[in-house]
């Protein structure tokens, strides 16, 4: 593949690395001269120099025939507005963006620039993840197919812990898909008893959240602290 | 009309002071709040004892943009000093809050002339710049080469 990686900070830089060594085509594009001039030592003709949202430092570097286009500026204006014209005017076919700001998250999505990555959000999840009081936490979401994936720990009051798979009544809309025990990850069978401190994952329709939160969650502890009485 | 101003520097200024000047109502967004002299210059009276409203905020700040009234405003005008800046606030303005007028200044002449091609209207005053360095110049030429033949 072709990839024009925009921004030569520690994340162009060594995203242009893993990308060369698996053997892509790379031009990095950086606008600090001084920047580039250190990186350019190491990745030589792999860089140019320039600021990308000027329409012909893109075209200089081939953005026409580029599979793919991958923003990583300290700006978000010059991320959103790279990818967007990458892909409006130059029919770039795959486009990344990165997301400084995760206020700035509602104008990627205003503009249709997906996916972005914001490392604020990445490491907001794994905090989720590593700390347990957050119930159920998101792993993966996949608003275009309307599906994510979650994972659930079960304390020692769930309802349904004791109780075999085969017996389980999953809310509709929600499918068990694997079962984390003593740091060991299954796919549960229809005998799979359930235990306390088994973590669940599950792939779900958007919005059952609660639904299974209550369905696995503690004994009459249904719609509790909602706040919707 | 209701009218919000985003880049309050020379140009978003003096744009601002005028439509006030002309009754309009004139709300400011800028992310210096040293730039609200910039306003009053050349008035008699401060700018908020004159209607009008200002607002400390970056661009791109949705809750700036909402006090400031992104979303009652009857046109918009993006004139910070960052393309890209102005190009991105004034779609917020267009595809998110469906202002009637929305006005982006573009320094760079090939961005401008692909956004307004997009249908996003884009002032140009580099564009503007050029052609008028080269009517005066292409007038001097003509006179030059009209001399040349006279004598």
């Amino acid at each position: 593949m072709y990839i024009i990686i925009v921004g030569a900070g520690k994340v162009g830089w060594n995203l242009a690395r893993e990308l060369i060594a698996k053997d892509h085509e790379v031009t990095v594009i950086e606008d600090d001269r001084r920047r580039y001039l250190t990186v350019e030592q190491e990745l030589e003709h792999n860089i140019q120099y320039g600021d990308a949202s000027e329409l012909w430092v893109l075209e200089r570097s081939g953005i026409q025939r580029a599979d793919m286009v991958i923003a990583v500026t300290g700006d978000d204006e010059d991320n959103m507005l790279i990818c967007q014209v990458a892909r409006e005017k130059y029919m770039v076919e795959r486009i990344i963006a990165r997301v400084n700001n995760p206020r700035n998250l509602q104008h990627f999505e205003l503009l249709g620039i997906k996916p972005s990555v914001s490392a604020t959000d990445l490491i907001l999840r794994l905090i989720e993840h590593e700390v347990p009081e957050y119930g159920l936490v998101t792993l993966l979401d996949f608003p275009e197919e309307s599906l994510e994936i979650i994972e659930m720990l079960l304390e020692q009051n769930s309802k349904v812990v004791g109780r075999r798979v085969s017996d389980l009544e999953m809310p509709e809309g929600s499918l068990l898909i694997s079962v984390l025990r003593g740091g060991k990850g299954f796919v549960p069978g229809p005998e799979t008893v359930l235990e306390p401190g088994d973590e669940i994952l599950a792939v779900l329709d958007p919005g059952m959240e609660e639904d299974l939160k209550d369905f696995l969650g503690p004994d009459g502890a249904a719609g509790n602290g909602r706040g919707d009485g | 009309m209701f009218i919000l101003v985003v880049g309050c520097g020379r140009v978003g200024s003096s744009v601002a002071r005028d439509l006030l000047k002309e009754g309009h109502e004139v709300s400011c967004l800028d992310e210096d709040p040293e730039s609200h002299a910039r306003l009053e210059l050349g008035l008699d009276e401060g700018w908020e004892d004159l209607g009008g409203r200002f607002t400390v905020g970056t661009a791109l700040e949705m809750d700036a943009l909402l006090e400031a009234g992104i979303d009652r405003c009857d046109a918009f005008i993006a004139a910070t000093d960052g393309d890209n800046t102005n190009i991105i606030v004034a779609q917020v303005a267009q595809k998110r809050y469906n202002v009637p007028t929305v006005v982006a200044r573009i320094l760079d002449p090939y961005r401008a002339e692909w956004y307004e091609h997009q249908g996003l209207h884009t002032i140009c005053p580099t564009k503007v710049a050029i052609e008028m360095l080269e009517t005066d110049i292409r007038a001097a030429a003509e006179k030059h080469s009209g001399a040349a033949t006279a004598g």
